[in-house]
């Protein structure tokens, strides 16, 4: 079931000078979200990325194309029923945002005083939602005395509060130091299994998105360039922005300076094939190569697990008679997509 | 030294007209000013309520009175007061002078305090589902409070001040007991007694803002 579909979406901004062209943050965008899922949305800043998480709780609304939330139509929705809409849509940020005149507990309170919720029920669901991200003890701290990852843990409970179908993670562990990332990551994913709750994150690292996400959108310029299930896209990024974005999780394919470390120490040939689950495996390629009778040394490669699935690269130097080499890369490149760059001379 | 003991008592009554003439200024010039300053800073571009025209008309009619030296409006303004019914000397008449006088300058403070909070809390609130005067009216001062604290006690402090010169209008206090007994019959003592009852009056005011800030930002 799709809960959240942008059909031709464009957003522009009025020219930031006099004479200057209107800016165009999303240009024509079509995206669906089902429920239950994690969609991120990747892309360098100043990809759209942003206005597009703001265009589903219509704190942006579309210049054209429309916006459905569970098959609603919410671009011309009026403010009252835009704010009901975004009760129903948590919303989480890089810089934490929250209300540092109040404490924790009061933080975490503020979407249900908005929504008018009696007092008791306020209470008793801030005390169920601090226990759920692990911060019951610090009730009555005020935001100053937390720590980064603390305080976005705040944040989530806050999005949480009215218990939202959607959350929306604008760069949500940005600020964050890694091992910090990997908890509010992990949390993430708790409120995504247990409670069912569709998120979709953006972010400009790729980490985040293996993760956490199930299915990821690349954006360059307003666009999306390539889209799919996580580990079709980390296994076999089409777009060159996509292969730079994969190419800083993974670096199992030796390049510049490593590859020519490698072809100082072998004289062979060096080739690097792809292994993907399902399509190609480690055994068929040494096979191949050995049948046809090519000596080969594994000189790099990695091996990654995304979802439970497993792709990776092996850099195999060959070395003995030209001609044999030759027949045996033919025959695994066969069926081993096969990367060979030539760095001397 | 002796006429000072002598006149003790008037500046008693001229130090509880000047209280009485700053706080009431504070109180009146302090929600008028609150309130242009509310609106100064919703209007702005980009900001909740977004109006181009409001904005520049309220941001110049502020700029037009702020510049304009105390002493000068406290007289442009008499005509006013009588249109209005009010008088034209006396403490009526400055509190009536020091509000509207004081009431850009505070607006002025509750827009720049107002713009410290991070736009980033404002979109965290609307995307509560928070409705836009919610949020202008309830949690933006309260998010500011710290600094405001401090702008209203930098403008008491000015208020003391200009209490002092409507003096010269009759509108009692320390300023008119140090011209009438201190300048005017050439007695340095008592004008320095209301000086120094000024001092006094400033330096509780400064704290008692310091502490209550210090309280709100919990530093």
């Amino acid at each position: 079931m799709t809960l959240i579909r942008l059909t031709g979406v464009t957003k522009t901004f009025p020219p930031p000078a006099k004479d200057a062209a209107p800016v165009v943050a999303v240009d024509d965008i079509s995206l669906d979200v089902a429920a239950g899922e994690v969609c991120g949305i990747i892309g360098y800043s100043g990809a759209g990325k942003s206005t597009v998480l703001r265009l589903v709780n219509a704190l942006e609304t579309a210049t054209a194309g429309t916006v459905e939330i569970d098959g609603r139509d919410i671009t011309h929705l009026r403010e009252r029923e835009l704010r009901e809409l975004r009760g129903d849509i948590g919303m989480i940020f890089q810089q934490f945002n929250l209300f540092d005149s109040r404490t924790v507990a009061k933080n975490v309170a503020y979407p249900l005083e908005v929504a008018r919720r009696p007092r008791a029920e306020i209470a008793a669901r801030v005390d169920e939602l601090l226990r759920f991200v692990g911060l019951a003890d610090k009730a009555r701290s005020y935001p100053e005395q937390l720590s980064g990852g603390q305080k976005q843990r705040v944040g989530i409970a806050r999005a949480l509060a009215t218990s939202p179908r959607i959350l929306l993670a604008d760069e949500a562990t940005s600020a964050l130091d890694p091992d910090t990332t990997q908890e509010v990551l992990a949390l993430l994913k708790r409120i995504n299994e247990e409670l069912g709750v569709t998120i979709l994150v953006i972010t400009h690292e790729m980490d985040v998105i293996r993760t956490l996400a199930d299915r990821v959108v690349v954006m360059e310029n307003g666009r999306i360039i390539e889209s799919g299930e996580v580990f079709d896209v980390l296994s076999a990024p089409q777009h060159a922005a996509t292969k730079r974005f994969v190419a800083s999780i993974i670096e199992d394919v030796p390049v510049g300076d490593q590859l020519r470390t490698l072809h100082d120490r072998h004289p062979g040939r060096i080739v690097t094939f792809t292994i993907r689950e399902g399509d190609v495996t480690q055994a068929d390629v040494f096979a191949a190569l050995s049948t046809h009778g090519a000596r080969f040394e594994l000189v790099h490669g990695g091996i990654n697990d995304i979802g439970g699935r497993v792709f990776g690269h092996l850099t195999l130097a060959l070395s003995g008679d030209a001609e044999a080499v030759q027949s045996a890369i033919d025959a695994a490149s066969s069926f081993a997509p096969l990367i060979e760059e030539d760095t001397r001379g | 030294m002796d006429r000072l003991v002598d006149l003790l008592p008037q500046l008693w009554a001229a130090t509880a007209e000047t209280l009485y003439v700053a706080s009431l200024s504070l109180v009146f010039g302090g929600l008028a000013g609150l309130f242009v300053g509310l609106a100064l800073y919703a209007t702005r571009p980009g900001s909740l309520f977004p109006n181009r025209f409001l904005f520049g008309t309220i941001n110049v009619v502020v700029n037009f009175f702020r510049p304009i030296p105390f002493v000068i409006l406290l007289v442009s303004v008499q005509p006013l007061a009588r249109a209005l019914g009010l008088p034209g000397i006396g403490p009526v008449f400055g509190i009536f002078a020091i509000t509207i006088a004081s009431l850009f300058a505070i607006s002025r403070i509750v827009e720049q305090n107002l713009l410290t909070v991070r736009p980033g809390v404002i979109e965290a609130a609307r995307s509560t589902g928070a409705s836009r005067t919610r949020i202008l009216f309830r949690l933006l001062p309260r998010e500011a409070l710290g600094p405001l604290i401090l702008g209203y006690t930098f403008i008491v402090v000015a208020l003391v001040d200009m209490t002092a010169v409507a003096g010269a209008v009759a509108a009692g206090g320390l300023g008119e007991f140090a011209i009438v007994y201190g300048f005017k019959q050439f007695n340095p003592a008592v004008t320095w007694a209301a000086v120094l009852v000024i001092i006094v009056i400033v330096q509780v005011v400064q704290f008692t803002g310091n502490a209550l800030a210090r309280r709100v930002l919990r530093r």
